[in-house]
C-alpha cells in the first residue's frame, strides 16, 4: 500500500460538479494507485457516472481538482450506455480511438489489435472483427467495448474505468472479465470497477469506495467490508409506499402461448440461458404479435419494458412526464385530447411508488441517471392496464435497493392477476420466477418449474449442447 | 439565450419587411404587407403539412407537394368550369384529390417499402401527367365569387391568411394537446421505441402522409383561385419553399420536434426576402443566389445556437 501514497494514477481533491442547482458530485477526494482495483458502489444517482466523467475529462470540475501525476495518457473508460458507432465494424470502432492508425493500410493492424485484445479478455469469444456493430448482440457489443478499453491503442492502458461492465453479460463471460481485471491489476494497471452486483465487487476489488448523494461515505480495503456492511453504507433509498411482500400468487389459466413459451395468469415466467441466444428476439416477436401497427387498443394485451434503453425505450427529446405517460394517453384521453391533469397525477403517483429521483417531472428524461431512466420505463409499463408485461432484461444498471422494490412490485402485480415474461442475464433473478424457459441457440432447451429452478439446472441447460458439439 | 426558436423566424421576417420599406421610404407598406400575407399563406399551408411529415423522423419528406397542388387545382377548376356557386364542389374535389394522392403515396411507401423521397418524387411525375392530360393546357378561370374571396380581405387581412392561420391553430392543437400529436412526436424521436411503447406507428405515418397531401391540395385550390386559374408550373417553387420554412421555422430536421409558429414566421420571411430583393432591383440570378445564401445562413445560425444549449 506504499505505492498508493507515492504516485497515484489519478487523484481528486475536493472535486465537485454542479449542474445548475443539482449537486451531482459534492466534494470528493479520492486517489487510485497503480496495481489497485477500486470498487465504486452507490445507488442510482449517487454520482458514480459523474465521477467517471470528471476523471475521463468529459466534464471539468465545478470546484476542486482532478490531477494525473503520471500524465493523462492511458486513462480509458468503458461506458454503461454503449458508445460504439453501430454502423462501423468492430475493427473500425477501434481505429476511432487509436491515434496511430492513420493513412493507408490501417485495417490490418486494427483487426489484429482488436482480435488480440478480445482473445486476451474473452477467450473463445467468437466475435468477427469485420462484423458491423449493429449486427452484434448487446452482450457482444459490450465485450467489444471492454476489449477496446484494454487494447494498447498506441500506448499502455494505465487506468481503465469500467462502468457497469457486466450488466448485459452472462455469468461465464463476466467471470472471464473479472479474471482479466485481476491479471491486469497484478501487472501494475489500475481499474475503477463500478457495479451494482456486490458479488463482483468483492471478487475483484482491492479497495471499495461508497458514494452517496455525491459524497464519499466509506473508503476502505475490500476485506474490511462485509456484504451487509456495504449495503448499509450505501443506505437504501426506499420508494415511498412500497408494498409489503405479496402473498402466494394464485396461478390461473394459460393466457398466452407463443414462440414455444407458455404463461399463465398471475405467473412470473423467466427466460434464461446465455446472453444472445434468442431470448430478446423471441420476446420482441411475441410482443409485436400481441399488439398492432395500426390500432392502439384501449385494452392492449401486452406492454414492453426495454432493457436496451436508447434503442428500444427512451424518447430522448421528451420530459420524464411525457416518457412515462405515453402508453396510457389513449386510455385517459378526453375526446382524443390529452388529459393533462390525469397525466400529471399518474406520473406523480408512480414517481413516489417507484422512487424516481427528480424534483421536477418536466425535466428532460436524459437528465436522469441510467437506473432512474429504467424506473421511468417500468412505470410506463406498469401504469397501463395490460395483462401481459414483457421485460427484456430490464434490471441493467439498476441498484440493489431499487431491484428489491421492483421485485416487490412485480410480485404484487402478479398477485393481482398480471402475467410477467422476464428475460434476465442474472441467474439470481431468474430463480425468483414461477417457471423458467432456458434458451440455447435460439431454441428452448429446457422448461423448469417450482423446485426444479436452480442455478445448476439452468447452467446445465444453457451449456449442454456446446459441450457435446 | 433561452428564446424559443420561432422568435428568430419572426424577427427575420420583421427585418426583411423594414429593409424593404427603408428603400421605398415607407411608401407601399400596406401593399407589401398584403402581398406577403397572401403569398406567405400558401407557403404556410404546404409548410405545415411538410412539417408534420418531417416530424416523422429521418428520411420522411413529401416531394409530391407541387404536383399535388397542380393536380388538385386543375381538377377543381375544371369541375367548376367557371360556373357561379360551385365553390364548395370545387373544395370537395380538391380535398378528395389530396386524399387520393396521399393514399397513393403511402401505399408506395408502405407496401412497396420505397424510401419516401423516391416514392413521392416518382409518384409526382404521375400526378403531373394526370394534370396535363385532364385539361390539355387550358387555363380555366375560377368562378367570380371564388376569385373575389381568394383575393379579398377580412378586417384588413387577406382571407387566405385567415385560412392559413386557422389551419395553424388546428395543427398546433393537434400537436400540443392531442393524443395523436404525442404519438407523432414519439414516432419521430425513435420509431422502434414508440412501437414498443404501444403506439400504432403505421397508422400515425398513414395519417401524416394523408394530411400533407390534403394540405397541399387545399393550397393548390386556393392558389389557382387566387391567381385566376391553374397553371401546370404553379407548384414548382413550393417544393423548396415547403422544406425551407420548416427548417427556418425551427423544427428539427431529425424529427420528433415541430414548431408551428416558426413555420408561419418563416413563410412570411421567405416571401419578404424575395420582394426585398425585387425592390432593390436584383436580377433573377442574384436573387436566387442571395435567397439560397440567406436560408443557409439562418439554418447555420439556428443550429449552432441549439447545439450550444
Amino acid at each position: 500500500m506504499t505505492v498508493l501514497e507515492s504516485n497515484p494514477v489519478v487523484a481528486l481533491r475536493d472535486a465537485a460538479k454542479h449542474f445548475g442547482p443539482v449537486k451531482a458530485l459534492n466534494g470528493v477526494s479520492l486517489s487510485v494507485a497503480p496495481g489497485e482495483c477500486l470498487g465504486l458502489v452507490g445507488h442510482n444517482g449517487a454520482g458514480k457516472s459523474t465521477l467517471v466523467n470528471l476523471i475521463n475529462g468529459t466534464f471539468a470540475p465545478s470546484s476542486g481538482e482532478v490531477a494525473f501525476p503520471l500524465g493523462q495518457q492511458g486513462v480509458r473508460s468503458v461506458f454503461q450506455e454503449l458508445s460504439l458507432c453501430p454502423n462501423l465494424t468492430v475493427a473500425e470502432n477501434l481505429s476511432i480511438s487509436h491515434p496511430d492508425l492513420r493513412g493507408f493500410g490501417w485495417r490490418r493492424p486494427a483487426r489484429a489489435e482488436i482480435q488480440a485484445s478480445l482473445d486476451t479478455v474473452f477467450p473463445d469469444h467468437g466475435i468477427d472483427t469485420d462484423a458491423e456493430v449493429d449486427r452484434l448482440t448487446i452482450a457482444e457489443r459490450q465485450m467489444v467495448e471492454i476489449a477496446i478499453g484494454f487494447a494498447p491503442r498506441g500506448g499502455t492502458p494505465r487506468l481503465v474505468i469500467l462502468d457497469e461492465p457486466t450488466s448485459s453479460l452472462d455469468e461465464g463471460i463476466a467471470r472471464q472479465l473479472l479474471s482479466h481485471v485481476r491479471a491486469f491489476c497484478a501487472a501494475g494497471g489500475a481499474v475503477i470497477f463500478i457495479s451494482h452486483m456486490l458479488g463482483e465487487i468483492f471478487a475483484v476489488a482491492s479497495r471499495i469506495v461508497v458514494l452517496k448523494d455525491g459524497k464519499v461515505v466509506a473508503d476502505r480495503p475490500a476485506a474490511a467490508f462485509s456484504r451487509q456492511g456495504l449495503v448499509d453504507a450505501m443506505g437504501h433509498v426506499a420508494a415511498e409506499g412500497t408494498q409489503a411482500a405479496a402473498a402466494q400468487t394464485q396461478i390461473g389459466e394459460v393466457v398466452i402461448r407463443a414462440e414455444g413459451l407458455e404463461a399463465r395468469r398471475g405467473e412470473v415466467v423467466g427466460l434464461s440461458g446465455l446472453a444472445g441466444h434468442g431470448q430478446a428476439a423471441a420476446l420482441a416477436r411475441l410482443y409485436l404479435s400481441q399488439t398492432s401497427d395500426w390500432r392502439a387498443g384501449r385494452g392492449a394485451r401486452a406492454v414492453f419494458v426495454a432493457g436496451d434503453r436508447p434503442r428500444d425505450g427512451v424518447l430522448p427529446l421528451w420530459s420524464i412526464l411525457r416518457n412515462m405517460s405515453i402508453s396510457v394517453l389513449g386510455r385517459d384521453a378526453n375526446g382524443g385530447m390529452v388529459d393533462k391533469d390525469a397525466e400529471r397525477r399518474l406520473a406523480e403517483d408512480w414517481r413516489k411508488r417507484i422512487g424516481i429521483r427528480t424534483d421536477d417531472l418536466t425535466n428532460p428524461i436524459l437528465s436522469l441517471s441510467g437506473g432512474n431512466q429504467q424506473k421511468v420505463l417500468f412505470a410506463r409499463a406498469l401504469a397501463s392496464d395490460a395483462d401481459i408485461i414483457v421485460m427484456d432484461d430490464p434490471m441493467r444498471g439498476v441498484d440493489v435497493g431499487t431491484k428489491q422494490d421492483v421485485y416487490a412490485i412485480i410480485r404484487a402485480e402478479a398477485a393481482k392477476g398480471r402475467t410477467f415474461l422476464w428475460y434476465s442475464t442474472e441467474t439470481e433473478e431468474v430463480c425468483q420466477c414461477d417457471r423458467v424457459f432456458v434458451f440455447r441457440n435460439n431454441e428452448i432447451s429446457a422448461e423448469l418449474t417450482g423446485a426444479q429452478i436452480t442455478e445448476e439446472k439452468i447452467l446445465e441447460a444453457s451449456f449442454e449442447m456446446m459441450e457435446a458439439s | 439565450m433561452t428564446m424559443k426558436p420561432w422568435v428568430w423566424a419572426w424577427a427575420a421576417a420583421a427585418l426583411a419587411f423594414s429593409a424593404t420599406l427603408l428603400l421605398t421610404s415607407g411608401r407601399g407598406a400596406g401593399e407589401l404587407a398584403y402581398a406577403a400575407l397572401s403569398f406567405g399563406a400558401f407557403a404556410a399551408i404546404v409548410g405545415l403539412g411538410q412539417m408534420l411529415v418531417i416530424t416523422l423522423g429521418p428520411g420522411n419528406v413529401d416531394l409530391s407537394i407541387p404536383a399535388c397542388m397542380t393536380l388538385a387545382g386543375t381538377l377543381a377548376l375544371k369541375t367548376m368550369g367557371t360556373e357561379p356557386g360551385t365553390a364548395f364542389v370545387g373544395v370537395a374535389v380538391a380535398l378528395a384529390t389530396g386524399l387520393a394522392v396521399g393514399c397513393a403515396n403511402f401505399v408506395l411507401i408502405w407496401l412497396l417499402r420505397l424510401p419516401p423521397i423516391i416514392a413521392t418524387l416518382a409518384a409526382s411525375l404521375v400526378y403531373q401527367s394526370v394534370a396535363i392530360w385532364s385539361n390539355r393546357g387550358l387555363r380555366i378561370k375560377p368562378p367570380e365569387g371564388l376569385a373575389n374571396f381568394a383575393t379579398g380581405r377580412f378586417i384588413g387581412v387577406p382571407n387566405v391568411a385567415w385560412i392559413a392561420l386557422g389551419l395553424a391553430v388546428v395543427v398546433w392543437l393537434l400537436l400540443e394537446r392531442s393524443v395523436w400529436g404525442r404519438w407523432l412526436l414519439a414516432s419521430g424521436q425513435n420509431a422502434r421505441a414508440a412501437r414498443l411503447a404501444g403506439i400504432p406507428v403505421q397508422a400515425v405515418r398513414a395519417a401524416t402522409y394523408l394530411s400533407v397531401s390534403v394540405f397541399a391540395a387545399l393550397a393548390g385550390y386556393l392558389l389557382a383561385s387566387f391567381s385566376g386559374g391553374a397553371a401546370l408550373n404553379m407548384g414548382t417553387e413550393y417544393l423548396l419553399m415547403s422544406i425551407a420554412v420548416v427548417v427556418i421555422g425551427g423544427s428539427s430536421i431529425a424529427g420528433g420536434n415541430s414548431n408551428v409558429p416558426g413555420v408561419l414566421g418563416a413563410a412570411l420571411f421567405m416571401f419578404l426576402v424575395v420582394s426585398m430583393l425585387n425592390s432593390y432591383g436584383a436580377g433573377a440570378g442574384i436573387k436566387s443566389v442571395l435567397t439560397g445564401t440567406i436560408i443557409i445562413a439562418i439554418v447555420i445560425a439556428a443550429s449552432t445556437r441549439r447545439s450550444r444549449q
